[in-house]
């Protein structure tokens, strides 16, 4: 390859130093990232490829569409319930069952608690350790550490001694010689660059926020019974309401309702007084990656939009964060994005381990095929047993391509605030434009590593409002009458046409996620998802565009190549996850003949 | 350095020895342990270092991990800061790269026959295992050489117990439930889509506490957290029993909390804790979500649907009842059910009869 131009107008040079990270760590599933650097350290070509590959989508053909939900919810367990809400949306597009509104609601409700949590996991448990050295904590000053604490936020969590208890326990931990999770991080790179103090004080808020995420999910227990892999249903939601009733302690009533508002409630504290001050602290002392791992991000960004205020409807107008596309940066023009036109979304193969008949076309994901096909390029070096480096010429990863009328596209909480942003959203601009002046960046730092970090953590906070918002709204309509939870008018199949088919659309945590349905004789004739970290985690296509991660890499000065922690950053800026990128549900229905059973 | 104990670290942190006890006693209830069983788990956590445990992911979706930091007693902070050393995990540790990998080749070395795998997911066997890659090498090939020298692996979910749902028909990666691999090193099934939060750390302070394994079935699934049904203690189960079933999604009697085992309940042939113990601290199940059970700590769950299908022969119980004869009669019903379990609860004890695989001393 040497050097050559992408026609998305990236720079890419393979002449360098190749660097691999496999595993990636702190994300979901399995991700392999190499890089080449040139003589300065520089990032010059980057590589990701998709290590997993599940197959449901043999798996899927023939069963009830009923049961869809389930199946592909298995898809990803961090982000449970995304595949359950865009798949049951499928089916009942499909079959047109409209949902009440109350079911609307509590889907809602669900998903608003997802991005809660979902976000303060990641910033805490999966990325946190890219920019806080815990190691450094034990030198902190335990007093300054309650100065500071106090000085960003009214957290009551921050006195002297408690900082000190705990600064205690962690060199214990330390001393011990068993460093567990903290093993072999990378303590000491001069890229970590917080003092001390605000080290020890993100470490206290890290295991704070891992006793707290486990409160959030008790909505999510409520009203699905379990967390992770919640309990759905076609036609609206299992829980059913009984508020003034002989029998309510079987159903949603006034108990479960305070349940849930309370936790709510805590929730959007725990977001306003922990998570936001340490996003903005952390923040500031690493203004410069806001100017780095931009990628695509200031160019093509999508959303399919999320959080209907009404049931069923799915305009611009309903939508609490709106559908649209951005092209080339030009934040003026919104594009419509729609999923069920054949020349939008197509995805690719000729760099993904499965076979076209014909691979210098994409398919529009109705008439989807996923073939497995495990082959590495010629200039790969290792074999099957010990991979050392992928060839990226060749087919380099179980991820597909997708692309939106041709162009790679990053999505996301940026992409979703982005988008937000230029549809005028008011509560989105507020909250954008306020971080941005508190951190003194212009608006083009949004499109970076940083940026994607700080939108998520905005999108924790605006979500964690709508939550408590959504349950003041569920209680509104029950008390305007209406207790229903479910429509049950075409749940059996007879009522079913012999044939349709519809789209599922959903904003995951980590972005856009579609899922696709045929529906024959009451089966499921075929199902295809197309999942946010397929967006971003993508290979080439035919023409040679990079996607986001691969994109975001590049120019990233990597301090030292035995220990690349500016390559960590980036990645998991995006929050991957990788079980979701390679499930691939596909519709055929063909036996996998390729496929050599041992 | 003297390795510190769970109760050092504790001690170290102010908590009163009270508390300490309350704790130990807490946790002995939670494991189901009689009377002294506080005396054990404090002694335990007083003078042991922490075992290191290794967790290595294969085809999976990372619920169990998920569910895993929902452990509310004890909290997952305090197991992983107190109780293990969890020293590689893939979902939370620091390192990654060959750093991470580093720790593998450390841990064993060091602590050969001391120390716990743990398998969140499966191995697929398909095209040498290529549709799981970790490190540039199949998974399998990771799994069985970090397996070939625990003490004991804790199989994490219903994947590594039996599959899950890439092992669905038609298994397309020939997805293998880890028991299947591991020779000659005892392995402990925890199923359940996830398993339980508390089960998962009920298991794992279990085998800290009492230095063994904990009784395993047929199925190699500790017996103290998967030897009763779901139905058997579910709080709807005296609906069943009285014939008062849910008919339709949101029908009268899906407010009145009636029975599901007419919208397809698994509760009657499902073997976990979801109705005593409880999800996310005890706050809800299933079933109590107004959801019928779909069984997913069952062996080949997914190819028993459709999920809304109701289970027709409960041969399970070893009866000839089904939920509309019950429904003839509150009386005749009960005195039907109670037939049931009387009939599964012998059945059971005879199957379970010196049938188990190995472990029955549980020393690892």
């Amino acid at each position: 390859m040497a050097k050559v131009k992408t026609p998305n107008g990236f720079q890419l040079d393979d002449g360098g130093r190749r660097i691999v990270v496999d595993p990636v760590t702190r994300i979901e599933g399995h991700l392999r990232i190499e890089v080449n650097v040139d003589e300065r350290n520089v990032v010059t070509n980057a590589v990701s490829s998709g290590t997993m590959w599940r197959g449901l989508e043999n798996i899927l053909q023939g069963r009830d569409p009923r049961d869809a939900w389930a199946f592909v919810q298995r898809i990803c367990g961090v982000c449970t319930g995304v595949h359950a809400l865009a798949s049951v949306r499928a089916v009942e597009d499909s079959l047109g069952i409209q949902i009440p509104r109350n079911a609307n609601l509590i889907r809602n409700i669900l998903h608003l608690t997802l991005y809660v949590h979902d976000h303060l996991v990641h910033f805490y448990h999966l990325h946190a350790l890219d920019w806080v050295d815990v190691v450094s904590a034990l030198h902190a000053d335990p007093k300054a550490t309650s100065t500071l604490a106090q000085s960003i936020s009214p957290w009551p969590l921050a006195s002297e001694g408690y900082f000190r208890d705990l600064q205690t326990r962690l060199r214990k931990f330390v001393e011990s010689g068993q460093l567990g999770l903290f093993k072999n991080g990378y303590w000491g790179h001069p890229a970590y660059r917080l003092p001390p103090e605000a080290n020890l004080m993100a470490v206290a808020h890290y295991l704070e926020a891992l006793d707290f995420q486990k409160e959030i999910v008790k909505i999510q227990a409520v009203f699905g019974g379990k967390n992770p892999h919640p309990m759905w249903l076609v036609g609206g939601v299992p829980s059913a309401i009984n508020m003034h009733s002989a029998g309510a302690v079987g159903a949603v009533s006034m108990e479960r309702i305070n349940l849930v508002r309370e936790i709510a409630q805590r929730a959007l504290t725990f977001t306003e007084q922990v998570y936001i001050p340490d996003l903005l602290a952390i923040a500031s002392f690493y203004k410069d990656w806001a100017g780095i791992g931009g990628g695509l991000a200031g160019r093509n960004l999508m959303s399919y939009g999320e959080f209907p205020r009404f049931s069923g409807d799915d305009s611009n107008d309903s939508l609490m964060l709106p559908r649209g596309a951005i092209l080339d940066g030009d934040l003026t023009r919104l594009h419509d994005v729609d999923l069920r036109d054949p020349d939008q979304i197509r995805e690719y193969v000729p760099h993904s381990w499965y076979r076209y008949p014909d691979e210098g076309k994409g398919l529009h994901p109705w008439e989807g095929i996923t073939e497995y096909d495990f082959q590495l390029g010629p200039r790969t070096k290792g074999d099957k047993k010990h991979i050392k480096e992928l060839d990226e010429g060749a087919k380099y990863s179980f991820i597909k391509a997708p692309r939106w009328k041709g162009h790679a596209m990053e999505v996301g909480p940026l992409a979703r605030f982005v988008v937000a942003y230029a549809a005028g959203r008011q509560d989105v601009k507020e909250l954008v434009d306020s971080t941005l002046r508190t951190l003194d960046l212009p608006v083009g730092a949004l499109f970076s590593t940083l940026g994607r970090t700080a939108a998520r953590g905005l999108e924790g906070l605006w979500a964690a409002r709508k939550l408590v918002t959504a349950v003041d709204d569920l209680v509104a309509n029950i008390k305007a009458g209406d207790q229903d939870t479910a429509n049950a008018e075409k749940w059996a199949p007879e009522t079913w046409p012999k044939s349709s088919k519809g789209v599922g659309y959903c904003e995951a945590p980590r972005g856009a996620l579609g899922h696709w349905v045929r529906i024959e004789d009451g089966r499921i004739a075929n199902y295809q998802c197309v999942v946010p970290t397929t967006w971003n985690g993508s290979p080439r296509d035919g023409q040679g565009n990079i996607a986001a991660f691969e994109a975001s890499l590049l120019d990233t000065p990597v301090v030292d190549p035995a220990q690349p922690l500016e390559v960590l950053r980036t990645i998991h800026s995006f929050d991957p996850c990788l079980a979701c990128a390679t499930h691939v549900i596909g519709p055929d229905g063909e036996e996998r003949s390729t496929v050599k059973v041992m | 350095m003297r390795q510190q104990t769970f109760y050092d670290v504790i001690r170290e942190q102010g908590i009163p020895r009270r508390d300490f006890l309350k704790f130990c006693a807490l946790t002995a209830i939670a494991m189901g342990l009689g009377p002294g069983g506080d005396e054990a788990v404090a002694k335990a956590l007083e003078t042991k270092p922490r075992l290191p445990v290794l967790w290595l992911h294969g085809l999976e979706c990372t619920c169990c991990s998920e569910s895993f930091i929902r452990a509310a007693h004890p909290l997952a902070k305090d197991i992983v800061l107190s109780m293990i050393s969890l020293d590689y995990d893939d979902t939370l540790m620091a390192a990654a790269g060959h750093q991470a990998e580093a720790i593998l080749d450390e841990i064993v070395t060091n602590y050969k026959g001391n120390y716990i795998l743990a398998v969140e997911g499966n191995a697929p066997l398909a095209d040498d295992g290529m549709a799981c890659i970790v490190g540039g090498r199949p998974f399998a090939d990771q799994m069985i050489e970090v397996a070939r020298h625990a003490k004991a692996v804790i199989g994490w979910g219903t994947c590594a117990a039996f599959g899950c749902v890439q092992a669905a028909k038609p298994n397309p990666t020939k997805a293998t439930p880890i028991s299947k691999l591991i020779r000659d090193v005892p392995v402990v099934n925890v199923p359940g889509c996830p398993p339980i939060a508390d089960v998962m750390a009920g298991v794992l302070t279990y085998i800290i506490t009492f230095d063994r394994l904990p009784d395993l079935d047929r199925q190699l699934r500790p017996k103290m957290f998967y030897g009763q049904r779901v139905h058997d203690k579910c709080y709807r189960r005296a609906h069943f029993d009285a014939g008062q079933f849910v008919e339709s999604w949101d029908d009268d009697g899906a407010r009145l909390g009636w029975c599901l085992y007419k919208l397809g309940c698994r509760g009657p042939t499902t073997y976990n804790a979801c109705t005593t113990i409880g999800w996310n601290d005890g706050v809800s199940s299933p079933i109590r979500s107004g959801h019928g059970c779909i069984g997913c700590s069952e062996d080949g769950f997914w190819d028993r649907g459709p999920f809304y299908d109701r289970v027709v022969d409960m041969k399970q119980f070893g009866v000839e009842s089904t939920a509309d004869t019950i429904g003839l009669g509150a009386a005749a019903g009960l005195g039907a059910a109670m037939a049931a379990h009387a009939g599964a609860t012998v059945v059971k004890r005879m199957l379970d009869g010196g049938k188990n695989k190995g472990n029955e001393d549980g020393e690892g």
